[in-house]
C-alpha cells in the first residue's frame, strides 16, 4: 500500500512532466471541442443541441485519447527504453506498479472531463450533466476498458519509434468513425458497419444516452456490455502479450 | 560465506547453447569479475542471477535464495546496473533517486547517494540533459539507493573516457570498502585487474580460467624479453626471466655495451585473456 501510494505520486509527477504526451492526448480533445463547438455548436445534430452533442463525443474522444493512446505509447516507450526491466529488479510489486499507472491515467481523464464540462458551460452554455452517478460509472467503465485495450496494444507494438504511429493509426480513425466529432448517421454504410463493432461507438452512445436523454446507466445494457467485452479482450491480449523487457536489437 | 553459488548452470536459446555448465562462487564482501568477449554468455549468466531469466539446468543460489523464485524481500538486498541505462528522462537526478528510494524499506539517504556517485553539481538537472558518463553514474546511484548487500554491475564503464573510468573505479572501490559484494562483468582487462579480488574468464559459455588476477598472470604465458641486436628485434619468451636476463646483461657488460631497447614485460591479464579466449584456428 505504501509502495502503491509512492508510485502513484511518482506517476502523477511523470504525467505532468510529459509535455508532448500531455498536449496530444490531454489538451487536443479540449482544443478540438473549442474549434468544433465554435463551428457548429449552435446547430442541431440528430435532434440535439450541437454543443451538448459534441461535448459527449469529446468526452468519448478524451477517454480513448488519454486512457488508450496515452497509456499505450508510454508503456511501449518505457518497455523499449528498459525502464520496465529496471523496475523489475526493485522490490516494487508488479500489481502496485500497474495499478498506480492506471490510476494516474484515470486521474488525468477525470481532470479532462471536468475541463471539457467547464469549457462547454462557459463557452457554449451547455448544462452541467445531471445524471452524475450514472455518468461517473459509465466513464469509469470506459476508461478502465480503454486502459486495458491500451496495455493490450502496447504488448503488440515492437518498437518505441513505431508506437505513436501505430497508436494514432488506430485511435484517430476510430474517433472519426465512432462519431466523436460528428453524427455517424451521415456516414456511408461501410463506415457505419465498421462503427458497429468498435468499442468507442458504444461508449459514445452510452455517454450520449446519459448526457442527452437523461438515461441511467442500467438501462443501457447493450452499450455497457459491448464496452466491457472490448475491455475483456484488451485484458486477455494484455495478459498474453505484456512483457517487461525490450525487444532485442 | 558465499553471496553467490553457481553449479552446472546451463541455458540455451533454441539451438544455441549460451551457457554450458558454469561453476563459480562469489564470496561475501569481494569484488568478482566475470570476463569474456561479447557473446561469451556473461550477460545471460548475470541475468539468470538477477532473476530475469530462467535457467535450463544447474543450481543457483544468490544470497541463499534461488533467484528464479525470489520475491520483494530478496530484491531489497540486491542492486542492479544493467548494460543499457534506462531512466525517466523528464525527472531530475534527485527526483529519480527519490522515486527509487521509495521502493525500498531501508533506503540510503538520497543526498548521500548523490555525493557517493559524484553528481552533486547535477542534482537538479533533468536526466535527459546528463552526459553519458553522468547517466552511468546515476545508474549506479539507482542501484545503490536501496542500500543492497550485493550489487551487479554489467559493463559499468563501457563508453567512458579515461577520467570518468578512474572516477567510477574509485566509487566501486568505495563500495567494496563499505562491505558490499560486487559482481562485475567487463571486457576491459585493466578494469578487472584494478578492481576485482578474483576473476573468472568465460568463453563459449564455459569458464576457461579463474582465480586472483595475479594468479592468472603468474602462470603461463611466459615473461617476454625484447631487445635489439644488430638492428634486429629479438623477442624471447621464458619461464626463467631472472637467469635469461642475467645471461643477457652479463654478456653485454663483459663487452662493455648497452643492451639496446631492452624491455621486460610480465604477461598482462590481457595476454592471458587473449590466449584463453582465442578462437580455434579454422
Amino acid at each position: 500500500m505504501r509502495l502503491f501510494r509512492h508510485e502513484l505520486k511518482g506517476e502523477l509527477l511523470l504525467y505532468l512532466r510529459s509535455r508532448e504526451l500531455a498536449f496530444f492526448t490531454f489538451l487536443l480533445p479540449m482544443i478540438l471541442f473549442v474549434l468544433l463547438g465554435s463551428a457548429y455548436g449552435s446547430d442541431t445534430i440528430d435532434g440535439y443541441d450541437g454543443a451538448t452533442f459534441l461535448e459527449a463525443g469529446m468526452i468519448g474522444y478524451g477517454a480513448i485519447s488519454v486512457a488508450f493512446a496515452g497509456l499505450a505509447i508510454v508503456l511501449v516507450i518505457r518497455r523499449e527504453s528498459g525502464v520496465l526491466k529496471r523496475l523489475r529488479a526493485t522490490p516494487l510489486p508488479a500489481p502496485a506498479y500497474v495499478l498506480a499507472l492506471l490510476l494516474s491515467y484515470l486521474a488525468a481523464f477525470a481532470v479532462e472531463v471536468v475541463a471539457i464540462v467547464l469549457l462547454g458551460k462557459i463557452l457554449f452554455g451547455v448544462d452541467v450533466p445531471t445524471r452524475v452517478p450514472s455518468l461517473v460509472l459509465a466513464l469509469l467503465l470506459g476508461v478502465v476498458a480503454f486502459c486495458a485495450m491500451g496495455i493490450g496494444v502496447a504488448g503488440l507494438i515492437r518498437s518505441a519509434e513505431g508506437a505513436s504511429a501505430a497508436v494514432n493509426a488506430i485511435y484517430l480513425p476510430m474517433s472519426f468513425i465512432s462519431g466523436s466529432f460528428f453524427s455517424p448517421h451521415s456516414f456511408p454504410g461501410v463506415l457505419r458497419a465498421i462503427a458497429d463493432v468498435l468499442p468507442l461507438t458504444y461508449f459514445i452512445k452510452l455517454v450520449r444516452a446519459i448526457m442527452l436523454q437523461g438515461d441511467e446507466i442500467w438501462t443501457q445494457g447493450t452499450n455497457v456490455a459491448v464496452v466491457a467485452a472490448w475491455g475483456v479482450v484488451g485484458l486477455v491480449v494484455a495478459l498474453r502479450a505484456f512483457r517487461w523487457e525490450p525487444h532485442e536489437g | 560465506m558465499n553471496a553467490i553459488e553457481v553449479r552446472g548452470l546451463r541455458k540455451s536459446y533454441g539451438a544455441l547453447e549460451a551457457v554450458r555448465g558454469l561453476d563459480f562462487e562469489v564470496r561475501s564482501g569481494e569484488v568478482f569479475g566475470l570476463l569474456g568477449p561479447n557473446g561469451a554468455g556473461k550477460t545471460t549468466t548475470v541475468e539468470i542471477l538477477e532473476g530475469y531469466r530462467k535457467r535450463d539446468g544447474g543450481e543457483v543460489q544468490v544470497l541463499e535464495t534461488d533467484p528464479a523464485s525470489a520475491g520483494g524481500a530478496w530484491r531489497e538486498r540486491i542492486g542492479v546496473v544493467l548494460q543499457s541505462s534506462a531512466m525517466y528522462e523528464t525527472l531530475t537526478v534527485t527526483e529519480m533517486l527519490r522515486l527509487f528510494a521509495g521502493y525500498y524499506s531501508r533506503p540510503r539517504p538520497v543526498d548521500e547517494v548523490v555525493e557517493l556517485v559524484g553528481l552533486h553539481e547535477k542534482r537538479d538537472e533533468r536526466v535527459r540533459r546528463l552526459s553519458g558518463g553522468q547517466r552511468r553514474r546515476l545508474d549506479l546511484g539507482l542501484a545503490l539507493v536501496g542500500d543492497p548487500e550485493l550489487i551487479f554491475l554489467d559493463e559499468p564503464t563501457t563508453g567512458f573516457d579515461p577520467r570518468a573510468r578512474r572516477q567510477a573505479w574509485e566509487t566501486i572501490r568505495g563500495l567494496r570498502g563499505l562491505g558490499k559484494t560486487i559482481l562485475l562483468t567487463t571486457h576491459y582487462l585493466d578494469e578487472a585487474e584494478q578492481l576485482a579480488d578474483r576473476v573468472a574468464v568465460i568463453a563459449h559459455g564455459q569458464i576457461v580460467a579463474s582465480g586472483k588476477p595475479s594468479e592468472l598472470t603468474g602462470g603461463t604465458p611466459a615473461t617476454e624479453i625484447r631487445y635489439r641486436e644488430n638492428g634486429r628485434e629479438v623477442v624471447l619468451q621464458t619461464d626463467e626471466p631472472t637467469r635469461v636476463l642475467n645471461d643477457l646483461t652479463g654478456h653485454a657488460l663483459a663487452q662493455s655495451r648497452e643492451v639496446e631497447g631492452l624491455v621486460v614485460r610480465r604477461p598482462s591479464l590481457e595476454d592471458v585473456y587473449l590466449s584463453l579466449t582465442e578462437e580455434p584456428a579454422e
